[in-house]
């Protein structure tokens, strides 16, 4: 096998367009992908790119006259190999465009590069508020978790929630979480007794949770890493605290909608607020939830898989506004301050804080046509970044 | 506080079932055998996919979860593992440590790399309660389970080891075997079926832990580090050993993150440090072993 063969066979396998190579420099627009396609996160980078890939085969691939490849590169969560990946792809590559991003470290490592470079970074999922400020050539299309947090800190104390225990992973988005939500509950006149945070790689919870048992709040806010949200609420429901009277809340991680099923009806009744719901009730995300089950069979789009949607919708919108001319300051320009529907419902990213602008929605677990989702029941209009409002 | 006191003794159980059989090829054999872990993930994914796909009832999934691993560990003992058993030990952790990245990412490409969750049984769902109050002791039933089989385990290995003709044919292989084979006993035979017992133990820990620990493709490397501790500090050379070091690693872990939320995740490590100054070669040692 020649080299060429051989470099043709590697972009065959990770890469959508496997003949972007061979085609004329000059007129492919490229997007390197980097998500975490195997390891704790894997969850993450499967359902982005699944959405990149929908938004592709739904908008064609050609955007002013310009060819659209989309490279997607693994970087096993490990911040390192995202920023060898990120130099890559500027450099070998000549990437128009960087994006995906399954947790903040990742981000934040590659933030450099793309200020060098002068490279847009369209960051699709990790959600410490902190991410935009790393570099003016961020841009965001998921969430942050101080939007999440907030919004559940003004619902449960009107809903009779006077005192939480809060539980987060011991990283930026848990910490962010539980700053957040404390600031604000306590802001509202709550109680917060006990601000337990747990090891990233925790094998066990349940010296946590029994923590939280004998303290007995009315509720338990819990932060962790969509994965792990399973395991949480398993062992809460085991150890019979839903019959203590310790009501379950969080953000949206703890009932993913790509997990819920599997956590069983347990999870009935769980209050989480977030961004995205498989069940927002819209016609666009109906749509767009039943394109994204007919490409891949057995998988619901998450929060996630939206975040990778409106991404590619942001970098195509900013290519069709600079005629497929511009470089990245020009793309990066166009990117701040675009409006649309996505299927989370109305967004905007903020010219100033390149931060996305959206509803926050307050959902509870139920149950229809026979599997869980999370139901929305309330909604906070236009909710920006709280931890940039300084 | 009782109730953390169960917890810990039910983790360290799970803990003891998921290093014993590191203990037996690395102690008894002399092998140091890192993919271990592999084997306890192999063992955890049978038990997910038959409950999953085929509907196999849990219980039932526990001794398949020991078969399968056993086999497979039968059957790389045959094939990979015997030409190494003279090798220098960093040729066998190289080799072992290889192994495990393969099986993680077999099992990210052909399972897929989400977390598995398992529904039990409703009767191990529950949770029993005595008395209120800092001595209230909360049972979660699955975490009774796991003490029951850990216990009927431990009386099992040690009666076979220390009573049987197989457990006198193993340590004499152990002790020495070119006399060992000179007596008539095929220490081929005795190793192979030594390391599939280990590695379907793994499996069967694995099995259980998936529900308590979760269970994903990076499961080996996750908790490599936990069944070595266990091994390291309760020593190799008996069943004793680690199934003491594994409670106390248990309590102690659960114990220091009910009580000191803030240094939970050290005080494992803090406790190993102390425990092999005090001890290098670990809590019991065998005299006159290699």
């Amino acid at each position: 096998m020649n080299k060429r063969q051989f470099i043709h066979a590697i972009a065959l396998a990770v890469s959508l367009l496997a003949a972007s190579n061979s085609i004329a420099q000059g007129n492919t627009f490229k997007i390197g992908l980097i998500l975490p396609m195997t390891g704790q996160q894997a969850s993450t980078g499967r359902q982005i790119e699944a959405a990149a890939k929908l938004y592709m085969a739904q908008n064609g691939d050609t955007v002013a006259g310009k060819k659209v490849g989309l490279i997607v590169k693994d970087d096993t969560s490990i911040p390192d190999v995202t920023k060898r990946l990120a130099q890559d792809l500027v450099v070998n590559d000549k990437v128009n465009v960087l994006a995906g991003f399954g947790i903040t470290p990742s981000a934040l490592a590659t933030a450099p590069i793309a200020t060098q470079s002068k490279t847009p970074l369209v960051v699709m999922a990790a959600a410490t508020s902190s991410i935009t400020q790393a570099s003016p050539y961020v841009v965001r299309t998921s969430f942050t978790l101080a939007q999440a947090a907030v919004a559940m800190g003004d619902w449960a104390p009107k809903n009779g929630i006077k005192k939480v225990v809060t539980l987060v992973s011991d990283y930026g988005p848990g910490i962010d979480a539980e700053k957040y939500f404390k600031e604000r509950f306590l802001f509202n006149g709550g109680q917060v007794p006990e601000s337990l945070r747990v090891p990233l790689r925790n094998p066990d919870f349940a010296p946590f949770l029994q923590k939280v048992r004998d303290l007995k709040p009315d509720a338990l806010f819990v932060f962790v890493p969509s994965g792990a949200g399973a395991a949480v609420m398993k062992q809460f429901l085991e150890r019979g605290m839903d019959k203590a009277g310790i009501k379950l809340i969080g953000t949206g991680d703890v009932t993913d909608d790509d997990q819920l099923n599997g956590m069983g009806d347990g999870a009935l009744g769980v209050v989480t607020s977030h961004h995205y719901s498989t069940a927002h009730p819209s016609a666009v995300n109906k749509k767009f939830v039943e394109a994204f089950g007919k490409a891949n069979p057995g998988l619901r789009p998450n929060f996630m898989a939206v975040g990778g949607y409106d991404g590619m919708r942001v970098i195509y919108e900013a290519l069709k506004a600079t005629k497929g001319q511009g470089g990245g300051d020009a793309l990066l320009a166009a990117m701040k301050g675009q409006i649309f529907e996505s299927p989370r419902g109305p967004m905007f990213i903020d010219a100033q804080t390149r931060d996305v602008v959206h509803n926050i929605y307050l959902r509870k677990v139920e149950k229809k046509d026979g599997q869980l989702y999370n139901v929305e029941f309330d909604v906070i209009k236009d909710v920006k970044d709280p931890g940039k409002a300084k | 506080m009782l109730t953390i006191l169960f917890d810990g003794i039910a983790y360290g159980m799970l803990l003891f079932i998921l290093a014993v059989g590191l203990a037996v090829t690395m102690g008894l054999m002399n092998f140091i055998n890192l993919a271990h872990g592999a084997f306890a993930m192999v063992g955890g994914y049978i038990t997910v996919l038959l409950m999953q796909k085929f509907g196999v009832p849990f219980l039932l999934c526990l001794p398949l979860a020991f078969v399968g691993s056993a086999l497979l560990g039968a059957l790389l003992e045959r094939t990979l593992y015997r030409p190494l058993y003279h090798k220098p030990h960093l040729d066998q952790v190289l080799f072992s440590i290889g192994l495990t990245f393969m099986a993680v990412a077999s099992a990210d490409y052909f399972i897929g790399s989400g977390q598995q969750i398992i529904q039990l049984p409703e009767w191990l769902k529950g949770r029993t309660e005595f008395g209120d109050g800092a001595w209230m002791l909360g049972m979660g039933h699955y975490r009774l389970f796991i003490i029951a089989v850990c216990a009927a385990l431990t009386v099992a290995l040690q009666y076979v080891l220390t009573k049987t003709r197989f457990g006198s044919r193993l340590r004499a292989s152990v002790d020495d075997q070119r006399v060992a084979a000179g007596m008539g006993i095929n220490v081929n035979l005795v190793f192979l079926t030594t390391f599939a017992v280990g590695s379907g133990l793994a499996g069967l820990g694995g099995a259980l832990g998936a529900e308590v620990l979760g269970l994903d493709p990076s499961f080996p490397l996750k908790f490599m580090i936990y069944f070595l501790i266990v091994v390291a500090v309760g020593g190799t050379s008996s069943i004793t050993g680690p199934l003491l070091a594994a409670l106390l690693l248990g309590i102690a872990d659960v114990a220091g993150k009910y009580y000191i939320p803030k240094l939970g995740g050290f005080i494992v490590y803090s406790l190993m440090i102390a425990i092999l100054i005090w001890r290098p070669q670990g809590l019991f040692v065998r005299k006159g072993g290699k």
